[in-house]
């Protein structure tokens, strides 16, 4: 199996320990030192960089939200001079003012870096030709996977988003190896290639790199055997540095985190302590050598577990499930936590229906209501009523199941569910109105 | 002695139906009979054609939900007992029917009921033995 960067990704792990402790009381420093927010914290709780002398000591320092990063807008976090800074990112913004990273042209290599190592696990070379079908522009997803194919040595197509009929006659002609988007977005592209009436055969596509929104295993299976190429995870968030912090490898089982650049917590979300190995919780990232935004404890909001298991593949970073959902996304219905992965995963598992679904919670009275719609597909489809029924009622069975809810589910044509080219619109909320 | 019948899936939405009988009216497709079975959400739309090969494929290049079954074509007397005599086959020989619906054939001054049972080749020996006239699928089409 290939690996990028064999010293680092195979480093014994009581060294690499020791490189995260030194790397932590430096990047702690220059925090202290270079930005008010983390001043202003660490002196408020009596934290002292030179007193971090393990790891678990880590566990003492506060965490930095979304929402502060947010207040420090646009550059009250950062820890250099603007000179220093060579580019900036940004979050789109859609829930309230955007959040704004910058990278120096040390940030700018080390991002190159974890690329390199995600495209290499995925399979890629530089024989391969990249096409890169994430946005380009604030979105971290484009620029960041341009410059690591590039450090690769593989041929990059920066088609960025959108136009599925330029993509596929790109993929087609351009003799594209390697695809760059996200899963919903392969989905749809398979979608279109089949009504394009496009052969597999016409393409020399193999491998893909699918991330930017969380995926479930069965949606794995569907790219892959779809497009007919072998399809591994990635992850990231800007606030951190972007795409890069962990992937997976050939093994598929989990995504290994850079440890070399980030330290992974998993907290109980509600109580904020720290949960041993293999428990889900909220994953909360340190990162260890970021100059331009150094970010210590940043919590993710994303629900995942840790995978300490040596891994088949050589690397001994340790690994990080696929995301169980946001906190962002969490719906809280009934009082019930709901994650819309939850009801997709209900789906693919079975077998006669599509994982295309939506959510559709509203409020009667003072209790909500949860109705999902489905969409039908031939194989399952029936003239007799009683057998559709049974099928509405299997879902519901399954869902209530799942979710410990009731939901009402409603089946509805085929491709009458919104397919959105970045990342897919499964919930409408109508309480927040009222 | 099977007749084909084409099954389309629709949300119960205003102007759907229409959007259905639009593309079979441009395509020249009369519909001989015709079901809707329904709940608040959806419907099963059930339609005998002329021509239910064409229906199919431009129901499905229309992107519709599409099925296509058998189902049997029964002549029934239009006088009192005429359904009675029919379904008391039915009745005698423990079987039990998924659903019907019927038209009336102009040209007999009779009336066709369209049956769909799980075991149509049972069905249709009870039937035949027991008296009831049955309409082949080309005779249905070109009715």
């Amino acid at each position: 199996m290939l690996i990028w960067n064999p010293p680092v990704e195979t480093m014994p792990r009581n060294e690499l320990l020791s490189l995260q402790l030194e790397r932590l009381r430096t990047i702690m420093r220059h925090a202290y030192d270079n930005v008010p927010f983390y001043k202003k914290v660490f002196d408020e709780n009596g934290v002292v960089p030179e007193h971090i002398k393990s790891l678990k000591d880590l566990q003492t320092v506060p965490f930095t939200t979304k929402a502060q990063m947010q207040a420090s807008y646009p550059y009250n976090m950062f820890a250099v001079p603007m000179e220093k800074v060579v580019r900036i990112h940004s979050s789109s913004g859609t829930t309230g003012k955007p959040t704004v990273v910058g990278y120096t042209r040390n940030d700018l290599d080390n991002w190159s870096e974890l690329i390199a190592r995600l495209l290499t696990a995925a399979g890629v070379t530089r024989n391969d030709i990249i096409q890169i079908s994430f946005g380009y522009g604030m979105f971290t997803g484009g620029f960041g996977l341009h410059y690591g194919a590039e450090k690769v040595g593989a041929t990059v197509i920066p088609v960025s988003s959108g136009n599925t009929d330029r993509q596929l006659m790109i993929m087609r002609d351009f003799k594209t190896t390697g695809l760059v988007c996200t899963p919903s977005y392969a989905i749809y592209l398979a979608e279109a290639m089949q009504e394009a009436n496009i052969k597999r055969d016409e393409l020399h596509l193999r491998v893909g790199m699918f991330g930017a929104e969380p995926w479930t295993e069965s949606m794995r299976v569907e790219i892959e055997s779809r497009l007919g190429i072998s399809a591994t995870d990635n992850y990231g968030l800007s606030e951190v540095m972007g795409p890069g912090v962990s992937m997976e490898c050939q093994v598929k089982k989990g995504m290994h985190i850079s440890e070399d650049h980030f330290i992974a917590e998993i907290i109980d979300p509600e109580t904020g302590k720290n949960l041993p190995n293999g428990t889900m919780g909220e994953l909360v990232l340190t990162t260890l050598t970021k100059e331009a935004i150094p970010v210590i404890r940043y919590r993710t909001r994303d629900i995942t577990c840790l995978l300490d298991e040596p891994c088949a593949c050589g690397r001994t970073f340790v690994r990080m499930c696929k995301p169980q959902g946001r906190s962002d996304d969490m719906l809280i219905i009934r009082g019930v936590n709901v994650f819309p992965s939850q009801i997709e995963t209900v789906l693919v598992e079975m077998e006669e229906t599509d994982p295309h679904y939506q959510l559709v919670i509203t409020r009667e009275g003072a209790l909500d209501e949860l109705e999902i719609k489905v969409e039908v597909n031939e194989a399952f489809f029936s003239d007799e009523m009683r057998q559709m029924r049974e099928i509405e009622e299997k879902i519901r069975q399954k869902i209530k199941n799942a979710l410990g809810l009731s939901a009402k589910i409603k089946l509805v044509e085929p491709k009458s569910i919104e397919r959105s080219t970045g990342k897919a619109k499964r919930v409408v909320d109508l309480r927040k109105k009222s | 002695m099977q007749v084909k019948q084409i099954s389309i899936f629709m949300e119960n939405r205003a102007g759907r139906l229409e959007e259905i009988t639009g593309v079979l009216a441009q395509a020249k497709i009369n519909i001989r009979a015709i079901s809707l079975a329904d709940t608040s959400d959806f419907g099963i739309l059930r339609l005998i054609v002329n021509k239910p090969q064409q229906a199919e494929e431009i129901l499905r290049q229309a992107g519709f939900t599409i099925r296509e079954n058998s189902v049997i074509a029964c002549v029934i007397e239009d006088r009192p007992g005429g359904l009675h005599k029919m379904l008391d086959l039915f009745a005698k020989s423990g079987m039990s029917i998924e659903y019907m619906y019927g038209f009336f054939e102009r040209h007999s001054d009779k009336a066709v009921m369209i049956i769909r049972v799980a075991d149509p080749e049972k069905a249709i020996k009870i039937l035949l033995e027991g008296g009831i006239e049955l309409l082949s699928g080309e005779k249905v089409y070109s009715l």
